[in-house]
């Protein structure tokens, strides 16, 4: 007997969640409520059954997360009894930052990169799981599963760890740390056959349903409350949209859909003509963002 | 809580029925430079179709600003994704790619081909079952092309497809192709792998990519991507013997105490024994839990977790293995290491070495050849430089739990990581261990340590004067000496310059001479302590990492770290031996403080500030830290 491709991923990731556990002082996972951090999540259940993942889960909230995304990480916590860690930044929040008036790349930066610094600063957290996976965009493609980041959260692309076989180096001084990815082989396809073979929850806004939206800049955004400015020339309309990445409602754009199911969905990825990213905003900037933002501490 | 799953149309979920089966194949491309290896991989991701509409888009807005291939889409763009790696032209990283057919999932690495990034290379190696090794048409078999495939082999790649590429730039020449084939084997005789098929390609044009050339009537073999989806894939580790390498004991509950780990290698059932490789003692596999319920057969690369019938005290770093085929266990081996670091590896230095759950201090203690990746040629080496590879004697601090690389990959294989900054400096692949570790057991002697010294009334110490040339420390420690001698303590000093004139006289000035003088001193005066005796060393021991090792080998309180703080300029006014002076003028090499480097003690027990003080004062100073000892 040999074990499929997603035996083997899953198994892969199991592993790297028990080396952490087993090699750090005070690890966290960045829980970001989206179908990857449910993947995640699962996981780490399975890791370390029969008992609870021994580390407690952090969401970073920029305060404009849909709000079923909210609902859904509540419901998420208590009915699996996981320690829920949640942080905003209260600078950002006085500054009254938003993706509106400060554009995507400020908020951004403000409400989840410096967050996320502040987080992990305040609790010392030296390993931090994080749902990234190599397929997603160029610069991912080349880090490591171990990534190590300085005193300052930074990652250094031309500077990384040698990692070779599954022997991790898992050494850090004093305020260093470690980002953690065992999704790092997994494409968005295994996602969703994941997800489907396991049946793991996920946030009701990747099935289609109406939702009222405005089309901007080519873009369906949702006006997910009414802190939505609209322009004169754009009306809210109903439409049967789903989302194939989740992040704040003014940056993640829908796409028209009308997957309800966990197999529509597949089956539309499987004749998807554009990359899961093309929805985000803030990688539209320029070819190099991810890169420039990973390196300022980004995940 | 579940999501429900309303029953669709059976269409996608037969599709996931098949793709359930999908085994899964990881691999790396290497080749030179210029061999067109980001294109394959760009090609093979292309015409497989996998290739979104808003990445073909960015990739021709890119290929118009920055690429030297007019017209056509350029892949080596999609691949190459570092900022750097685009102004540069060149691949400096290991990227990995996914791609799936609807027979197998592949993972690519990508490795870069210069001789500098041979550790990137290694890195992707590290993981793949098969190599694809690029060659140009025109330029036939190269250094990079033995280079690039004896690594492959050194990693423990077995299989390789030699794609003669840009077939097309000599006319699908036949001849070209049979020439470049029989070189290869002529060479890769010696390498060691199981299987080579080669394939005549153009990465660029797609021919024998994904569908069979009609420019090459002649060729009759798979097209490459036909012969990825189904070349047999490594069963070796599947029916190797079973290894388990225990990651973490799991007790979430006073009645649950279960060993989690991946199975490195071979099966294992309920009911079956197994022995803790390390101590030796025996039991039985009572249960195998995972989430998914228990199971009744565990194989090779499920991740589970194994209850055993008896309490047995087992912790991270220990191994399940079958009770008629053991491991090695042992504290010295040799091995075969690939240097990754910028700073050369010193035999004798003290490294942190980590295996896949283990981790202990060990040193090389001898390093017998360097092998040199273009000629395979075996030469004389002091130190390994980053990219070097050479065959090593290691000794860890505690035996460790391995195989022979070339037997299992998994428990064969080793990183070392430097003590001061954690940076991963090497790799290692494990050949066997030595017999003298086997049969060199530890003598017990009646006579012990604490009987000399109470014979002796006093309690062994080491005085470690650490500090530069002309500092002082020969002086003070000679006042120390004089002063434990009055009291009728048992002393000795050992001399830095003294021990140079007979032990050590062998050793020059270069930093792998300097780790090894300070081992031989450090291993002298710890004889010396387990004679009962008081023991003065005077050395400039101006690496951390030796100083470190010195005080490792010592119990707690026994090694005292004296820094003599002069100041560089002061000593050199100094100068009692006339040494500055020379230095200054260049007629010294490797002279601390002028043209080799001192990294001054963080924390050492006695921090002396010698400027404009007496040395009785000083060596008093020393007298009274003793006393309140």
């Amino acid at each position: 007997m040999s074990l499929t491709h997603l035996q083997r991923l899953e198994a892969e990731a199991i592993h790297i969640f028990r080396e952490v556990a087993a090699t750090f002082a005070k690890p966290v996972m960045l829980y970001s409520v989206g179908k990857d951090s449910s993947v995640m999540l699962h996981l780490a259940m399975k890791a370390f059954y029969p008992g609870k993942p021994p580390f407690p889960f952090l969401h970073v909230d920029t305060t404009w997360k849909f709000r079923e995304m909210i609902e859904f990480r509540d419901r998420t916590a208590a009915e699996l009894g996981i320690d829920l860690l949640v942080h905003i930044n209260r600078d950002g929040l006085e500054q009254k930052i938003n993706p509106f008036t400060h554009g995507s790349n400020v908020h951004t930066h403000v409400m989840k990169t410096v967050a996320l610094r502040q987080a992990l600063d305040k609790y010392g957290f030296d390993a931090a799981f994080g749902g990234a996976r190599r397929d997603e965009e160029k610069s991912r493609a080349k880090e490591r599963i171990f990534s190590f980041r300085n005193g300052q959260h930074a990652w250094d692309p031309k500077n990384q760890r040698p990692e070779l076989w599954k022997s991790y180096n898992t050494r850090v001084g004093p305020s260093e740390s470690i980002r953690v990815f065992p999704l790092s082989n997994w494409t968005e396809l295994d996602i969703w056959q994941y997800i489907l073979k396991e049946n793991i929850p996920i946030v009701p806004l990747y099935f289609a349903a109406r939702r009222p939206v405005v089309e901007r800049d080519g873009m369906l955004i949702m006006v997910d409350d009414e802190r939505m400015p609209l322009h004169a020339d754009e009306k809210v309309e109903q439409r049967l949209v789903r989302f194939r990445t989740l992040g704040c409602y003014p940056l993640t754009a829908a796409i028209e859909s009308n997957a309800t199911t966990l197999q529509d969905i597949v089956r539309e990825m499987l004749t998807a003509r554009t990359s899961e990213r093309h929805g985000r905003l803030i990688d539209a900037d320029e070819t190099a963002s991810m890169e420039k933002k990973k390196r300022e501490g980004y995940f | 809580m579940t999501a429900s799953i309303p029953a669709t149309s059976g269409s996608v979920l037969e599709y996931l029925a098949k793709q359930e089966k999908k085994s899964l194949l990881r691999f790396m491309t290497c080749g030179s430079v210029d061999d067109g290896k980001s294109t394959l991989i760009g090609r093979l991701l292309y015409d497989s179709k996998l290739l979104f509409d808003d990445q073909l888009a960015a990739l021709k807005r890119e290929t118009k600003r920055n690429s030297t291939n007019h017209g056509d889409i350029d892949f080596a763009l999609l691949i190459d994704g570092l900022e750097a790696e685009r102004e540069q032209g060149i691949t400096i990283d290991v990227a990995y790619r996914f791609f799936a057919t609807s027979r197998r999932k592949f993972i690519v690495a990508d490795a870069p081909g210069h001789e500098e990034y041979t550790r990137n290379m290694v890195t992707a190696a590290s993981t793949a079952a098969l190599a694809v090794v690029l060659v140009d048409s025109r330029k036939g078999i190269l250094r990079q092309t033995r280079r690039h495939s004896f690594i492959a082999s050194l990693l423990g790649v077995r299989h390789v497809v030699l794609a003669v590429n840009k077939i097309d730039l000599v006319g699908f020449d036949r001849r070209v192709f049979d020439t470049i084939v029989a070189d290869y084997r002529a060479f890769a005789e010696n390498v060691g792998f199981s299987t080579i098929t080669p394939i005549p390609i153009s990465a660029r044009f797609g021919d024998n990519m994904t569908s069979r050339s009609p420019n090459m009537p002649w060729y009759g073999g798979p097209t490459l991507l036909e012969h990825l989806e189904t070349v047999p894939i490594e069963e070796e580790a599947a029916e190797a013997e079973f290894r388990f390498p225990v990651q973490l004991v799991l007790r979430p509950n006073l009645d649950f105490r279960g060993f989690a780990g991946q199975v490195a290698s071979g099966s294992i059932a309920v009911g079956d024994p197994v022995a803790v490789a390390k101590s030796g003692q025996l039991s039985r596999i009572k249960e195998i839990v995972t989430y998914d319920g228990k199971l009744a057969r565990a194989v090779e690369g499920q991740s589970v977790t194994l209850v055993l019938e008896d309490e047995l005290d087992i912790s991270r770093g220990n191994m399940l293995v079958p009770p008629e085929d053991r491991p090695h266990v042992a504290d010295q081996f040799m091995a075969h290491v690939i240097w990754l670091h910028p700073d050369a590896m010193l035999p004798g230095r003290s490294y942190i070495l980590r295996t896949e759950v283990d981790s202990v201090s060990a040193t090389i203690t001898s390093l017998k050849h360097q092998i040199d990746v273009n000629t395979f040629a075996e030469e004389a080496a002091k130190s390994l430089r980053m990219n070097e590879i050479g065959v090593c004697n290691l000794s860890t601090q505690a035996p460790i739990v391995f195989d022979s690389y070339k037997d299992n990959r998994t428990t064969g294989n080793f990183v070392l990581i430097d003590r001061f900054t954690n940076a991963t400096v090497g790799a290692g692949m494990i050949d066997f261990p030595l017999r003298r570790a086997l049969n060199v057991h530890w003598q017990a002697l009646d006579i012990n340590k604490k009987a000399r010294s109470a014979l002796n009334h006093q309690t062994p110490r080491v005085l470690w004067f650490t500090g530069f040339s002309g500092s002082g420390k020969s002086t003070i420690a000679n006042t120390v000496e004089k002063m434990l001698h009055a009291q009728g303590k048992h002393t000795f000093l050992l001399d830095g310059d003294n021990v140079r004139h007979g032990l050590n006289r062998d050793l020059g000035f270069t930093e792998e001479d300097r780790v090894e003088n300070i081992r031989r001193v450090a291993e002298v005066a710890k004889l010396m302590t387990e004679a009962g005796l008081i023991v003065l060393v005077s050395f400039i021991s101006p690496f951390r990492s030796e100083r470190r090792m010195a005080r490792e080998l010592f119990g707690p309180g026994e090694f005292i770290e004296i820094f003599v703080d002069t100041p560089i300029e002061e000593c050199a006014r100094r100068d009692p031996k006339g040494l500055y002076k020379k230095a200054l003028a260049g007629e010294i090499s490797n002279f601390t403080g002028i043209s080799s480097p001192y990294e001054r003690p963080e924390t050492p027990e006695i921090h002396l500030h010698t400027v404009g003080r007496e040395v009785t004062t000083l060596a008093s100073e020393i007298e009274a830290y003793l006393d309140n000892q």
